[in-house]
């Protein structure tokens, strides 16, 4: 036990107290941090035009991203779950891009929908659309070419489900045809009621990673905008701060601007909502979710 | 922790997949041939589709594989097959940036951390799971509850501390906590460590070993699947991480990982898609051989940690 103990304390107890100190101080790392109250929170909420904006486009590819992937993975599963045999090669092959590093898979993407020579806007345009969207290069289309990499890795939500419709009991589906419902009702009474639990987890894990999304909007970001090194705040997050996503202007402000006191604000709102968010959904689930026998 | 839970599934998906739906019926009464036919037109229905939906997921990783193939200039054409292929992409990587050193940064990185899990979470499991004392419970919740704690909550005091003990620049941030136990880690281990029948650490208690010696003599070998995956989970998270490095190393580039370099390379050489496609296939190939490879250590691994539900 010990050595979590001093794991715990050191790597997890300290910083969340620590955070919540600094949180109420300016702290460049060269001066001692000074004292200054609720001003951060202040500064954040009224006047960082930077922190709305990351805040809405968080909102964006949460409240757009999370329930395609869940489509999205259902519908692969169900088709998984359908043969009577070989599902195994298509598994591995849908579950393949997860295991693409997120570096990799960003830049592979950002070429794929590069606008000029890409392959995507070559086949739109052999589709006879004239003007195909900039995606990466645009600030309209950005997210949706960061939805598209999200749908592309979707592999293991879509794992999941598949082990949520294998374990329905095919007595249901038995008893259900015989009382005479087709193949829509039998999905929308048994089937959807049975994989709720599972759609209930996809949502509070895709929730909470929408708040941490970072390194493929980062890399994404930085490959169009062309400038020498990362790192710095101009570089990412773009075009016209598009994908500046929380994590990422959280990491802008600690650590391209060193100001650790309204870093340390943002990560305590951020942990503030994370927890309301799960919360919510673990009260409302009771009212969704069916768990078999009862009680959990 | 990313790819932690899917590798669950993979896990259950396979274990719990019961008999084949078809196998019962068929043998117990013959099957008229309209029925047999119409059983077979879906099989091929299903079959075409699950063929479509594998080549678009597979059409992104051929296209970058094919621009990795080709000359500068071809590149930035609209072709789609590589007139000539062009190999030497792979070697001309190796001239541009110090991919060796990336690697063995990489490699080094993840394999230490890997081992500071390992090492660290069995005995905190084994505590949690197998020993009787007070505050177990409580102990337990707490391990739960940091699961789901964003790193970017602690990132801010923890690089302050790591600036302060002058880590920043090494590996040290992303190595020596991990030897202090991770939570989820911890959680998957006791889930596989409950399923243990107690008689045999009983047994063992009898002939007079010590709750150490009953950890590394029994438990441990026989959680050797479950060990295998989270040890497996572990290194494919440190080796594909980019936040934590990008935090800690960026300021020395002698000691940057693959993830790092790769998102560099793309703005230092951004007109030459062709090696950063090449480039990018170069990181990800060992992360592919490494998955098939161990397939079987990810399904065998988690099939009795009793996630599901």
């Amino acid at each position: 036990m010990l050595p979590w103990i001093i794991g715990f304390s050191v790597f997890i107890a300290y910083p969340m107290i620590a955070s919540f100190y600094y949180s109420f101080t300016n702290y460049d790392l060269l001066e001692d941090p000074t004292f200054v109250g609720l001003q951060n929170y202040r500064f954040m909420f009224t006047k960082d035009p930077m922190f709305w904006q990351a805040m809405r486009n968080t909102l964006w590819i949460i409240g757009v991203g999370v329930p395609l992937q869940i489509v999205t993975s259902l519908s692969l599963a169900w088709l998984l779950s359908r043969p009577k045999g070989g599902s195994r090669y298509y598994r591995t092959i849908l579950f393949l891009p997860t295991m693409i590093p997120p570096v990799a898979a960003a830049l592979g993407f950002v070429f794929l929908f590069n606008p000029a020579t890409g392959p995507i806007n070559q086949g739109l345009q052999s589709l006879g659309m004239d003007n195909p969207p900039l995606w990466f290069y645009s600030a309209f289309w950005s997210k949706w070419g960061l939805v598209f990499l999200s749908l592309w890795g979707v592999g293991q939500t879509m794992m999941i489900f598949l082990a949520g419709l294998l374990d329905v009991p095919r007595q249901l589906y038995e008893a259900a045809e015989i009382e005479g419902a087709g193949a829509w009702q039998r999905f929308r009474f048994v089937t959807l009621p049975m994989i709720s639990p599972v759609i209930f987890f996809s949502v509070v894990i895709g929730v909470i990673a929408g708040f941490q999304y970072f390194t493929q909007a980062y890399v994404a970001s930085f490959a169009v905008s062309g400038q020498p090194t990362g790192g710095a705040a101009s570089n990412i997050g773009g075009p016209e701060e598009s994908t500046l996503f929380y994590s990422l202007h959280l990491y802008i402000k600690g650590f391209a601007h060193f100001q650790m006191g309204y870093a340390s604000a943002m990560a305590w709102i951020l942990f503030l909502i994370i927890m309301a968010c799960t919360i919510v959904i673990i009260r409302t689930s009771r009212r969704w979710v069916h768990y078999q026998g009862g009680l959990r | 922790m990313g790819p932690l839970p899917g590798g669950l599934a993979i896990a259950t998906a396979t274990t719990s997949r019961p008999l084949s739906p078809a196998a019962t019926p068929r043998r117990r009464r013959p099957i008229p041939p309209r029925v047999r036919r119409r059983r077979f037109l879906t099989e091929v229905g299903n079959h075409a589709a699950l063929i479509a939906v594998s080549i678009m997921f597979l059409l992104p990783i051929a296209f970058i594989v094919l621009t990795a193939l080709m000359t500068d200039s071809q590149a930035r054409t609209p072709d789609i097959w590589p007139d000539p292929f062009r190999w030497n992409n792979f070697v001309d990587v190796f001239d541009r940036i110090p991919l060796l050193r990336y690697t063995f940064n990489t490699a080094t990185i993840a394999t230490l951390a890997t081992l500071g899990v390992v090492v660290s979470c069995i005995p905190v499991a084994y505590a949690l799971s197998r020993m009787r004392w007070r505050g177990r419970n409580a102990s337990f919740l707490i391990v739960l509850s940091t699961i789901m704690l964003p790193i970017q909550v602690t990132i801010v005091p923890l690089y302050i501390l790591f600036v302060r003990f002058g880590w920043i620049g090494t590996m040290k941030p992303l190595i020596v906590p991990l030897f202090f136990g991770d939570a989820f880690t911890i959680f998957l281990l006791r889930q596989f460590f409950l399923t243990i029948p107690s008689e045999l650490s009983d047994a063992a208690r009898v002939d007079g070993a010590s709750e150490f010696q009953i950890m590394t003599r029994v438990i441990v070998p026989l959680a050797k699947p479950a060990i295998a995956a989270v040890a497996l989970f572990q290194f494919l998270y440190s080796w594909n991480d980019f936040f934590a490095p990008l935090l800690y190393l960026i300021q020395d580039p002698d000691k940057w990982t693959l993830s790092i370099a790769l998102s560099e390379f793309r703005s230092q050489y951004h007109v030459e898609w062709n090696l950063t496609m090449a480039a990018a296939v170069l990181f990800v190939m060992p992360v592919i051989v490494l998955f098939f490879l161990a397939q079987r250590a990810f399904i065998e691994g988690v099939t009795l940690t009793g996630t599901k539900g």
